[in-house]
């Protein structure tokens, strides 16, 4: 589904993202763990077509170049991002909001609008997924919402989009344990055979809810190692400290390729 | 990649829709002001001699005042003696009733999209259509005439009741109380008249469209709304001005007046032509609109949505003279292209427990500047007043600006003034938040913008709120692509 070659990202001359490699098939969920700073976020970011950064490499998303396509034609083409930190839009309802997405991506995908009591009993049902009182629909996006509750709306809007391709950044930071675990619920509930999951996460804890089936190990903007759930629980032990030093020696020795610009 | 997108440069250089021109057989007075102009502009109206009277007290007022220069915008200097200060479309016959009106005429309100035949069976607002300076259409008479309101043109006022308009005018708005009202009322020449008897809840709203038609007409309505005791009325005002290359002076006045225990709301959607993208032609927006809360527990209330005109010049205000008396205003105004907008409004509180409420959104684009300039003054005898003001202003892009000037004088220790203001830009955080759950830029931009209103146009009357949103919307069509 998803294919990474050598992918390179900078921002202001500064390279975050020096060369990622990484496939990723239908129904699998990928574990993209890593110190902060290593460019976790930015790799999902990228992805998800954010303009501020210099690009280079190649992205193909079914066999389509990713990197051609603007965010929203991504959306359409199935790419979902929940952010690490969603934003507020004031004045604008979160089911609404939700709705005019929705809307978006059938218009692109050249399916018919739903209509607004079919979509409301679509949320409703969603939102139990995360366990989300019917009270936030009518809140502004994100508006005085909670870090939970921001987390548990991205979830929501996953579930109601139902994506080909989820990007999870950092869901997991700022939650306390019942947040996490209906998170995580959510997030279990819609793994599927046709869907993949990219979970970027600073913690293993994460990972016991939601289990992978292959682990990365991110530092210095590169995939250092990969391997198995167990890989998570060795890093819990030995840290990341280890890996950094692995990465730097990783990257004295890899050729330089594509040069970034 | 730059930090002005796409989107924001298309919205900030849109195109203005409503830029035609019809062509109507017009009566005009010749170009330039003096006292037979006045005189000719009297006779027209067949006004009595008081009315002329009025009008030439105001005119030797206006002789001797200056424009005024402290606000907040650039324009080459107006020559007033190359202004007409009269224009009629001549109607065929009398009219009687909506099927006489020049088909002309209505095809342009259906151009315009406000079909009078359609509003009058669809929605129940009674529409008082002015096509420059007569009033051409006025429906739902009767069924007002029933409960006693009036709602007529200025002009039938002052035939009709003149012991109505001599008793009101000028009582809020003195004939001297600025330049551009001074001159108004020496050259007014029509405009809308409500009057609202003892305990009667107006029961529709009223409405009415005003046009600039003819070049270089200056067009110069008088409106006066009085609400008796316990009497309410909701009150709906929209303008649109063809495409022209000279701007076009509009220097409306309106009056409001509250009895004890009366409602006003007045609610403008004003769309006048702003001018190309250079800046050539345009509307030139100066009005004086002020209520006055001359009774006890009265209310009046402002809500205006701006996003036409080249320059705005224009302070909704309100004097809280009756005990208890509430003031609001609402106001959302948009400035793109080289679009100068300042506007605001007064509260003036001199009654003991008033308070006024003050929200205020502007939005700017392109080179477009948006000053909000407000005055809250609290007399001594104000005791237990209360001021809340609340001032946002959201940038789109980096060549425009806006700027708050907020004026407090408080007399009175026992009042409450409270400010709050902010600035933001639109946040390419939210773009991208948008754009990845697959919301089209264009359409984003326009979702973040309306929300930034929201506030605003939930003061509006359902019917109005949509089309402002509209209109903000169509103001935000035609990028990406």
């Amino acid at each position: 589904m998803l294919q990474i070659e050598n992918l390179r990202a900078s921002i202001g001359g500064k390279e975050i993202l020096r060369g990622v490699n990484l496939e990723v098939h239908a129904g699998e969920v990928h574990a993209v763990m890593g110190p902060n700073g290593s460019g976790k976020s930015t790799l999902a970011q990228v992805l998800a077509g954010r303009e501020s950064y210099d690009v280079t490499g190649k992205v193909l998303y079914e066999g389509e170049d990713l990197l051609a396509l603007s965010p929203e034609e991504r959306a359409a083409a199935g790419v979902f991002l929940a952010f690490q930190y969603p934003v507020e839009i004031p004045g604008v309802g979160n089911l609404y909001f939700v709705r005019t997405a929705l809307n978006s991506l059938r218009r692109q995908q050249g399916l018919d609008e739903l209509d607004a009591i079919d979509f409301l009993s679509l949320a409703k049902e969603r939102m139990r997924l995360v366990e989300m009182d019917e009270s936030f629909m009518g809140r502004s996006v994100n508006e005085g919402f909670s870090g939970g509750e921001k987390k548990r709306n991205e979830i929501f809007q996953m579930a109601v989009l139902e994506p080909k391709l989820a990007i999870l950044d950092e869901t997991d930071s700022g939650l306390d344990i019942d947040a996490l675990r209906v998170v995580a619920q959510g997030v279990n509930a819609l793994r599927s055979e046709g869907r993949a999951m990219l979970v970027i996460t600073h913690y293993q804890r994460l990972l016991d809810y939601i289990v992978p089936d292959v682990v990365h190990v991110f530092a210095d903007g590169q995939i250092v190692r990969s391997g198995d759930k167990d890989l998570a629980l060795e890093l819990e032990q030995h840290g990341y400290a280890d890996l950094e030093q692995r990465a730097t020696l990783a990257s004295a020795a890899a050729p330089v390729v594509g040069a970034t610009s | 990649m730059t930090d002005v997108s796409s989107e924001v440069r298309e919205f900030a250089s849109r195109e203005y829709q409503y830029g035609f021109v019809t062509d109507l057989e017009t009566d005009v007075a010749p170009r330039g002001l003096n006292e037979d102009v006045i005189r000719l502009i009297s006779s027209k109206k067949n006004e009595p001699d008081w009315m002329l009277e009025w009008r030439l007290k105001a005119y030797r007022g206006w002789l001797t005042m200056e424009e005024p220069t402290w606000q907040k915008a650039n324009y080459a200097p107006i020559d007033y003696q190359d202004i007409i200060y009269y224009a009629a479309p001549k109607p065929k016959v009398a009219l009687t009733s909506l099927d006489e009106v020049d088909p002309e005429v209505l095809a342009m309100f259906d151009k315009l999209g406000i079909s009078l035949a359609e509003q009058e069976r669809l929605s129940g607002v009674a529409v008082d259509a002015i096509v420059d300076s007569v009033s051409v259409a006025t429906t739902f008479k009767e069924k007002l005439a029933d409960v006693g309101v009036i709602f007529c043109s200025f002009s039938e006022a002052v035939q009709c009741h003149p012991e109505l308009v001599k008793r009101y005018l000028g009582t809020v708005v003195p004939r001297r109380d600025n330049f551009f009202a001074a001159l108004n009322s020496a050259v007014f020449s029509d405009g809308s008249f409500c009057f609202i008897p003892k305990g009667v809840r107006c029961p529709m709203e009223l409405s009415t469209y005003f046009r600039i038609n003819a070049a270089d007409t200056g067009q110069f309505e008088r409106t006066l709304i009085i609400a008796e005791e316990g009497a309410s009325v909701s009150y709906l005002e929209g303008c649109t001005a063809p495409m022209r290359d000279t701007n076009q002076l509009h220097a409306a006045v309106v009056e409001l007046v509250a009895l004890d225990d009366a409602q006003i709301k007045y609610s403008t959607v004003q769309n006048w032509y702003p001018g190309d993208a250079e800046g050539r032609g345009g509307i030139y927006n100066f009005v004086t609109k002020r209520g006055k809360c001359a009774g006890v527990n009265s209310k009046i209330s402002w809500t205006q949505v701006e996003t036409g005109s080249a320059i705005t010049w224009k302070y909704p205000g309100v004097i809280l003279q009756g005990d208890n008396s509430v003031g609001e205003f609402y106001s959302v105004a948009l400035t793109a292209n080289h679009q100068q907008a300042d506007t605001g409004t007064k509260m003036i509180h001199i009654g003991k427990n008033t308070s006024s409420t003050i929200v205020s959104k502007a939005i700017s684009a392109g080179h477009g500047q948006n000053t909000y300039r407000g005055l809250v003054k609290v007399l001594d005898s104000a005791s237990g007043a209360r001021n809340h003001t609340q001032c946002d202003s959201l940038l789109l892009g980096g060549d425009c600006g806006a700027h708050t000037f907020p004026y407090v004088e408080v007399k009175n220790p026992t009042a409450q003034v409270e400010h709050e203001a902010s600035t933001s830009k639109i946040g390419e955080d939210q773009l991208f938040y948008c754009r990845q759950r697959g919301i089209p830029e264009e359409d984003a931009v326009s979702m973040i913008v309306n929300g930034f209103c929201r506030e605003v146009f939930k003061e509006l009357p359902m019917e109005f709120a949509v089309e402002a949103q509209k209109l903000l919307s169509v103001s935000l069509e035609g990028s990406v692509g």
